[in-house]
Order: C-alpha cells, then structure tokens, then sequence
C-alpha cells in the first residue's frame, strides 16, 4: 500500500508566537517541529504499513524546510521518505493553496491512502484534508477515531456531535485523524540514526507543474488587514489556600445563585 | 448583498448553529439557507429566522453527504451566485466548506467570530494566539466569500419572519469523491447536560496528576448539575474522549460559571472557554495563564481544595 502522510513542521508551541508587523505573517525560527497532532497521523501509516508489507510512508510537507528537525522527527518514528515542496513564493498561502501544493505532490506516484490530522496547531484552517480530498478527488473520511483496512477498503469510526457513525469508503481515499486514534511511537535511537540518511526530497512549485499566481499572498485571494490586541479579561481575586479557600468558591457559588 | 447560511438537520432540526448565523446574516443583508435535511418544520424555523429562501438537498441516509453537497452548492453559485456563503465550525460544515472552496477555486476563512462589509469586501474577523489578539482578513471579492464562524459568536434570536417555500436541490453524481457510506450511527448518551449547553462547566486539566482524578470532578458536577469538560492534554492523554475537549480543537463554551481545575490555560485551551460569565480557577502554580482570566483564582492543590468543596456542597 502506498500511504501519503501530510505533515506539518511548526514553530515549537512551547514558546509564544509572534506575528511579522509589516506581513502579518507567523514568524517561523530555523528549528520548527513536528506539529503534535501530526504524530497520530504517522503513526497511523506506520501501522497500516506494519500490517501490508510492501508498503511505503511517505511524508508530504509544504513551508520553510529550516533545518528539517521535524520531518527528521516523523522520518524516526519510521516513514520511508520525505518530499518537501520549499519555495518563496508559497509565502502567505492559505488553506486552498496549500491544499494544491499538497495534491501535486502527493499525485506525483500513485497513492491508496492520504493521513491527515485534522487541523495544524498554528494555523488550524481545518479545511485542507477537505480541499485535498476534492481536489484528488477522493472520499474525505474526516474525524477519524478508529480505523481498519480490509480488502480495499477503509471502515472508520467518524466522530459526531451525537457519538459516532461507522463509515466506510473505497480506496484511495483521504483520512483526518483525531488525537488519541492510535498512541504515537517514540522514535527509537536506532529510529534517530536511521531518519538522518532516509530521502528527503526537496522540491520547488516549478517542480509540481504549479502557477505562481495560484499561491502565496497573492494567489490566496485573502488578506490580513490589521492584528490588534483584543480588549482583555482581568483577572479578579486571587487566593492563595490556606486550607479554607474551598469556602472561597462556595461563596462564589451562593452570590451567583447557582447553588 | 446576498448571503447563503449552509443549516445541517440535527436530530429533525436546524443547528443552534445555523440560527446564529441566520440571525447575523440578516441583519446584514438578503438571506438564504442551505438546508441539508428533509424536515418541513426545520424548513418553517429557518424562516422564522430570516431564510427568505431555503434550497433543501436530502441526500440518501446512508450516503456521507458533504461531496455531493457541495458539488451541488457549487451549480447553485453557477446559476446566480452570492456575496457570501457562512457555515459553522461543525463536522459537516468544515467538511461541506472545504470541498466547495476547492471546486469554486475560492478561499475559505476559518474560525471567525465576526465579519462585516466593506464596500464590497468581506472582512472577517479571527482570534488568534488564544483570543489575545483579534485579526482581520479581507477576502477579495470575486465570486462567493466562504467563511466558517465559530460557535456562540452570535445570539440565535427569532425575527425578520418569512415563510418559505422550499426549492428542492438534486445532488449530481461525483462519482468516486461520494462512495463513502455510513453503515451505522451510533449515540453515546451522556449523563447530565450537554457540554456546550450547560449552565456550569467543571473542567479538568495536567494538574489533576491521572485519570482517576476524574471521578472527583464528576462528582463535583453532579453536585452542581454541571457538564465536565477537559483540556487538550488530558484528552490526547487518553484520560477522557474527545467530545469532553473544550478549547481551539474542541468545543467553545460559554456557561455562566466555569470552574478550571488544574488548569494552566494554555491558549488553545482559553480560546473554547474565555467567554464564560465567571470563571473560577484552582492551580497549584500561582503564575499560571488560567489566573489572568479567572475572576476567581485559588492557589493551591486540586487534590485539597476540591475534595473540601464537594464536602462543603453536601453540608450546604
């Protein structure tokens, strides 16, 4: 089976973000990671090529490559290879643009299945699977919190605001996981030496057949306009617990009414 | 300016959802619902919200609707399309909204809590880094604006009454982008009210140590008639499912009160929950995100002041 895993390296979520005044643009460092909710997704390709020898795990990423310690990250826990599409231009794509981008890379080999997470955790469009599996045309098996492949097709339990419906569909398809679908592996230290001599594939929009003026600032057909601060909440009163600040709360509780 | 509100059926009604967004839309222009469903009394209700016009796509029960919705959303645009189409940030919605922005060559803006007109533009407004800052995108105006609003970025209010008459929408063959099936619908019934209706939320964070700590909060909750609620880390942690996940990837919440339970309130978490009435806050660490927001914040260990507090509650 062949198996596309898109993934995304973000600014590490542990530091503040900041935005670029002239571009309003997230400011990426040289050191990105692997974003979080993106680990569920490989190893959900690790599993499913455990499971179908001859399978491949092929990592698709889109944005500044910089030092490429989170494709490494996702390369260790045991994807096969990696293909890296870097270019200026792509500079401010929105959600569609990035979904092209990702689509001509991924139909550059024949694929059964795509692994999405269902939103990055610096952008969270939450719309590229979406926009992918329409522009693969393909079944979007979205929200996934289990999934089994069995003769050619794919059987996921779909989260929905009730609980959840079975559903199923035809390979190839687009899948978004949910966290928690599967627990993620930690790369082993044979995994880490591995990663650094697997291929990673870097590749320009030229190199996908792509129109400049489909992507980027001014292919997205979005701007930002301006980033102002919100007007904020304060913070009321503080009590540090001697023993007695549960009566504290249960005061708050009577004054509101709501015990 | 004409605006389409898409309005999935939920259990044989419109969305609380789409009502919100009708009752914006309609103070901003001419309205028209996108109504996947087949009920005629959801059709009266989102006239009675402003819906002057109501396009009904029912789709098989078993089929998984969004390619087909929005192939068919598309051929609606191509015949006389609008300024805007808005849809909320709900599973069917995102999925509906990002095939149609791929067919239309449009993009879509996701997790807005507010837009407006500007001339002909549509700018929207976003929170970003967990409601700290507001931003606001303009969306170039060639073809339908798409824009997905967060939950409870409006009030769902009844007005501008109209009694239409719904056009029914066939839903074309997309041949192998529609083969998904659902094979069965399963509901999971939770005890108490629901997370994103109730009154009072009692929320779990790290802080509480394991996943048996959960048990206190949902005694704690009993006691208050209050919905649980959790953090992104508690549920990747495997401690509670994925429906309990208040925040940026999960639920918005707007109780009166909420009450943060070893919580440090990372933004992703803050983003679901800030607009609370009142909101209390028990952390061990006194420089904790949670406090800036709480109204009232208790440092100390969850492990001690809970417990004492469902005493109290049973005394009271």
């Amino acid at each position: 089976m062949n198996i596309a895993v898109c993934v995304k390296q973000i600014p590490d979520p542990a530091n503040p973000y900041s935005l670029d005044e002239e571009t309003h643009l997230l400011v990426r460092p040289e050191d990105q990671v692997l974003d979080d909710t993106d680990r569920y997704g490989v190893e959900m390709g690790l599993q499913m090529a455990d499971a179908d020898e001859d399978s491949t795990v092929t990592l698709i990423s889109m944005g500044p490559s910089g030092s490429m310690q989170g494709i490494r990250q996702a390369l260790a826990m045991g994807a096969t290879n990696a293909l890296v599409i870097t270019d200026p231009a792509l500079t401010g794509s929105g959600a569609l643009a990035t979904a092209r981008v990702l689509a001509a890379a991924i139909k550059r080999n024949p694929f059964d299945m795509v692994i999405c997470g269902t939103e990055s955790t610096d952008g969270y469009s939450g719309v590229v699977p979406q926009q992918l599996a329409e522009l693969l045309e393909v079944p979007a098996l979205t929200y996934a919190r289990k999934v089994e492949v069995a003769g050619g097709t794919v059987r996921i339990e779909q989260q929905t605001v009730a609980g959840y419906n079975e559903v199923e569909a035809p390979m190839p398809v687009v899948l978004t996981v949910t966290a928690g679908v599967v627990e993620p592996r930690y790369p082993t230290f044979k995994g880490i030496m591995a990663a650094k001599s697997k291929p990673v594939e870097e590749l320009t929009i030229a190199d996908l057949g792509i129109d400049e003026a489909t992507v980027g600032t001014t292919g997205s057909g979005q701007e930002t306009t301006s980033v102002e601060a919100a007007p904020e909440r304060t913070g009321g009163t503080k009590i540090e617990d001697e023993g007695e600040a549960h009566i504290a709360i249960l005061e708050k509780l009577q004054e509101l009414k709501v015990v | 300016m004409e605006i389409w509100v898409f309005a999935e059926e939920v259990a044989g009604a419109p969305a609380p959802l789409a009502l919100e967004l009708l009752t914006k839309a309609r103070s901003v222009g001419q309205v028209a619902a996108l109504y996947l469903g087949t009920s005629d009394e959801g059709v009266a209700e989102l006239g009675r919200h402003g819906a002057g016009t109501v396009f009904k796509m029912s789709p098989p029960p078993d089929a998984l609707p969004a390619a087909a919705v929005a192939a068919a959303i598309a051929q609606l645009c191509e015949a006389d399309a609008p300024d805007l189409i808005l849809f909320g940030l709900a599973y069917t919605d995102r999925d509906v909204a990002g095939r149609l922005s791929a067919r239309l060559g449009r993009p879509v803006v996701s997790n807005a809590v507010d837009f407006r007109l500007e001339g002909e533009t549509v700018v929207v407004v976003n929170e970003i880094f967990g409601g700290s800052h507001l931003m606001e995108t303009a969306i170039r105006a060639e073809g339908p604006a798409l824009v997905i609003v967060r939950p409870k970025s409006f009030n769902a209010e009844p007005g501008g009454e109209q009694t239409p008459t719904p056009t029914d929408v066939e839903l074309p063959d997309v041949g192998h982008a529609g083969a998904a099936t659902i094979t069965a619908v399963n509901v999971e019934e939770s005890e108490g009210p629901k997370l994103t209706e109730a009154d009072i939320v009692v929320s779990g964070g790290r802080g509480l140590g394991d996943a048996s700590k959960f048990e206190m909060l949902e005694q704690l909750a009993g006691q208050l008639g209050a919905a649980l609620g959790a953090t992104r880390a508690v549920v990747d942690s495997g401690w509670v499912p994925y429906s309990m996940q208040v925040g940026q990837t999960g639920k918005t919440v707007k109780p009166s009160v909420y009450i943060a339970c070893g919580i440090s309130g990372a933004m992703q978490h803050l983003v679901g929950m800030k607009d609370s009435a009142t909101i209390i806050a028990v952390n061990k660490d006194p420089d904790a995100p949670i406090f800036s927001v709480a109204d009232l914040g208790i440092v100390g260990d969850v492990h001690q002041v809970i417990p004492k507090l469902i005493e109290a509650l049973s005394a009271a």
